[in-house]
């Protein structure tokens, strides 16, 4: 993740990487967020992933700052339940997703956040993300929960929080900046995996919620 | 109930042969199941250690876990003195003959006018067994079993048999000038509103299938199905699952029996029972083979150890929630048998045919850039293979590449991600205890990138996929798979594949011109890989291309019957005439509008066989690289 001037730049540019993972329960929208974010793409019907996807979305921040995203879009199902510790073990931030309408998704959500405050990178930046906005605009009635809540909720674990909809593109892009703008883009981390393999049983002290003051952009 | 008996046994035969065809006949091929592999170590946490193989030095071993038994008449019982070269034989009828006493009847007249009893005896005594509905179910009494599905299973079974004209009952799929609605089997069937009022219409429409798949725990839990869900087939799902026990109480597993024109075919497999019911004409072995491939997809998504552990902690699991998001792997597999499919017909690969030379070149690159944790690599374009680089200990199995090609090329979902996929999977015939890590990306044969954009057809997409034992080495084979790629643009094997993905498959009549011949299937028995010509124009349609199927099932379940003694085979229906000839070196099957005249047929075919022994080195990858 180096922060580096790009080729051929200007003087003064900054490029920097940085790895991402989504999480949460399955059929929630983890990849059709990540498609509207990469190729601004949406399918109505989509198969769920098997395994990981690994995509890459570049994004400007200002003229002289250019960001990289390295993705990790998991799936959701029980069962790769085991393999997330290996994409969210040196990510720079993860975008945990639930559905505005499946009450039961905030709880996974939920337990994916706590469970990368304990596992994770320390310092990870986390965004919360309510998708399938876009039922709740067409049909109140089917919005299970209040923004209110998981608003509050972000806030108490230090989490940046959007409502989303991949389907109309609604707040996709703002999330993606707002993670981008909060990564410290002057601090080298490991470049990638390849390059600083962890491998085993990470002794580093848990990091509990040393999540900062936890900026909530809504 | 002999099929885990064999394993051990056949195993070592397989690691002292040197082709897996010269195995006696005696010895039926069973698919790799649990109980073959009992020495193995059982760790069900970590990646399993690469098991040791058989010793085989060849690319593709059909050995243990190839996904069909062998035809158990080839090639030790072909007899070498003459046979009744082309033959009119009423061979094709044996399938009907066992589901339909009239048909029997009626070819056993002709068999006696046919003369041909030294060909048809043996076989005759197989059908007359089979014949009756009752003795095909080993000691069942059928009677109850009729009736209990006799309101379910439809009857009528329409212009196949009305269209009789007193030569032979070739059973085969509806005649295509009947315009057929095969195409809207693979619709869903809708779903149950909350007040349960469209059940009856649903219901109907899920009757209607012509094939159905039920998988369910022997413990009664609806697991999956093909079509409809759980909650609408829940009576059904009992009452198949009291008919199993029934037979399995009994120590004498229900296989299969016929209700009409109606197949059922049955499968245990520890604590799971897998159906399949089918009017699409379909013999006992095909059907059989079918579910076991579907056994094989949900093994792959979860690993013998941990479904054995699943059951055992818990009889009653409902496996419904680990499979969860692998049901459309299960769909496609099975569409693509009900679809039919040459691949599992013949238990046997395609390649993407391309001058050996290039293929060296492609190996080469393979090679060159193979990273330490590599297990295997392959190209693969459209469901054929371009390329396999393997240790030289282990081999690939048909079996598992059949499952990797459905859920790469078939399934979308990997190529839905968008981006490159990392995916654990077991390959049950490789190792049915742990996963293996498969990378897979998508070439870009038409613009500038190298990712396929979304337009990209099946037929068109070129995978690139590195299989290794290591789950952490994802970058290391992305690496390999750039600079793979790199290299491939220089020296211009991106393009070579390109060209040959785009020429498509051949037509009849590019290889001999005014043929007879609509299409052909050449298996090449000693490298367990096939060829065959274009689907055009003639097989365009999915139902036309079914009829196609059929026949081939036909050609090849007689020809592979028991104690058969065939090695050209000729048959003629309402529709077409169509040929097959084995030999030890080759199965090759075709197809011929149904006036064909037999000598043109029968010269084509050698026309044919020609062309393929000049082309083998293109059409075939021969040996395969190996590091």
């Amino acid at each position: 993740m180096a922060t580096r001037a790009a080729a051929g730049a200007r003087p003064g540019a900054r490029f920097a990487q940085f790895k991402l993972v989504l999480l949460g329960e399955s059929a929630v929208g983890k990849s059709s967020l990540v498609l509207r974010f990469v190729k601004d793409q949406f399918d109505d019907y989509r198969e769920s992933t098997i395994g990981a996807a690994f995509l890459t979305q570049t994004i400007s921040l200002d003229e002289s700052t250019t960001v990289k995203f390295e993705i990790w879009d998991t799936a959701g199902q029980e069962r790769y339940k085991s393999l997330a510790p290996m994409y969210y073990r040196n990510a720079n931030c993860a975008v945990v997703v639930y559905d505005i309408t499946q009450a039961s998704s905030l709880d996974k959500a939920k337990s994916w956040v706590k469970e990368l405050q304990r596992q994770a990178n320390e310092n990870i930046v986390i965004a919360l993300a309510g998708n399938k906005l876009d039922l709740v605009t067409e049909n109140p009635d089917k919005r299970a929960i209040p923004t209110a809540d998981a608003e509050a909720y972000a806030r108490e674990a230090g989490l940046l929080f959007f409502e989303t909809s991949a389907k109309t593109s609604s707040n996709v892009r703002e999330l993606f900046t707002a993670i981008a703008k909060k990564l410290p883009l002057d601090q080298a981390g490991p470049r990638n995996l390849r390059a600083a393999p962890r491998p085993g049983v990470d002794l580093r002290p848990e990091a509990p919620g040393t999540q900062g003051a936890g900026a909530c952009n809504c | 109930m002999d099929s885990t008996a064999n394993g051990p046994a056949q195993n070592a035969t397989d690691a002292g042969t040197d082709t897996s065809e010269s195995l006696p006949p005696s010895l039926p091929r069973q698919p790799n199941s649990c109980s073959d592999r009992e020495s193995d170590p059982t760790p069900e946490e970590r990646p399993p250690p690469l098991p040791p193989r058989p010793n085989t030095l060849r690319l593709l071993d059909e050995g243990g876990a190839s996904l069909r038994t062998a035809r158990p008449g080839a090639p030790t019982t072909l007899q070498s003195r003459a046979t009744t070269a082309v033959s009119l034989t009423d061979i094709g009828c044996h399938d009907a003959g066992k589901e339909n006493h009239v048909v029997r009847e009626a070819s056993e007249t002709l068999r006696a006018k046919a003369s041909l009893n030294h060909l048809t005896s043996s076989r005759g005594s197989e059908t007359g067994d089979t014949a009756s509905i009752r003795s095909s179910v080993p000691q069942g009494d059928l009677g109850d079993v009729e009736n209990v599905f006799g309101d379910f299973v439809a009857t009528d079974t329409g212009p196949i048999r009305k269209h009789s004209t007193g030569l032979l009952q070739f059973p085969e799929f509806r005649a295509d000038d009947v315009e057929d609605d095969f195409a809207s089997e693979f619709e869903p069937v809708g779903d149950v509103d909350e007040e349960g009022e469209h059940e009856e219409q649903v219901l109907e429409r899920w009757k209607a299938k012509r094939k159905h798949y039920l998988i369910l725990s022997a413990a009664g839990k609806p697991i999956w199905t093909r079509h409809g869900d759980g909650g609408l087939i829940s009576t059904y799902i009992g009452v198949i699952q009291t008919i199993i026990s029934f037979y399995e109480g009994s120590k004498d597993p229900l296989r299969s029996f016929s209700a009409g024109d109606t197949k059922f075919v049955i499968v245990t497999k520890g604590p799971l029972y897998l159906v399949a019911i089918s009017r699409l004409l379909e013999s006992d072995t095909q059907l059989k083979l079918q579910l076991e491939a579907l056994y094989m997809q949900i093994l792959s998504t979860l690993t013998l150890p941990s479904l054995t552990h699943l059951f055992s902690v818990r009889p009653s699991t409902d496996l419904k929630r680990p499979l969860q998001g692998s049901e459309t792997l299960l769909s496609t597999l099975a569409d693509s048998f009900t679809k039919g499919s040459p691949s599992t017909l013949l238990s046997a690969l395609e390649c993407l045919k391309i001058r050996k030379s290039h293929r060296q070149a492609i190996n080469n690159t393979l090679l060159k850039t193979k990273v330490s944790s590599l297990l295997y690599g392959l190209v693969v374009a459209g469901g054929r293979l371009v390329n396999v680089v393997r240790p030289k200990k282990h081999s690939l199995h048909p079996g598992d590449l059949q499952l990797l090609f459905n859920m790469i090329f078939e399934a979308e979902a990997v190529k839905a991600g968008g981006g490159e996929s990392w995916i654990p999977v077991c390959l049950p015939g490789f190792n049915s205890s742990g996963y293996l890590y498969m990378y897979v990306s998508f070439l870009d044969l038409r613009g500038e990138g190298n990712t396929a954009d979304d337009t990209t057809t099946k037929e068109e997409s070129v995978a690139i996929v590195l299989i290794s034992a290591n789950k952490e080495s994802f970058f290391e084979l992305q690496d390999m798979r750039n600079a793979f790629v790199e290299q491939m643009e220089k020296n211009g094997s991106i393009k070579i594949i390109k060209e040959a993905v785009d020429r498509g498959r051949p037509n009849t009549t590019d290889i001999v011109p005014g043929t007879v011949l609509h299409h052909f299937l050449y298996k090449s028995r000693a490298n367990v890989q096939f060829t065959m010509s274009s689907y055009n124009h003639e097989f365009s349609t999915i139902s036309r291309r079914r009829r196609l199927m059929s026949t081939y099932n036909n050609l090849h379940a007689s020809i592979h019957a028991k104690h058969t003694h065939v090695k050209v085979h000729h048959c003629v229906s309402q529709s077409s005439s169509s040929f097959a000839w084995v030999t030890p070196m080759f199965e090759l099957y075709c197809v011929a509008g149904a006036n064909a005249n037999r000598n043109a047929l029968a010269q084509s075919a050698s026309k044919i066989i020609e062309w393929v022994r000049q082309e083998e080195e293109r059409l075939f990858i021969i040996g395969g690289a190996v590091f």
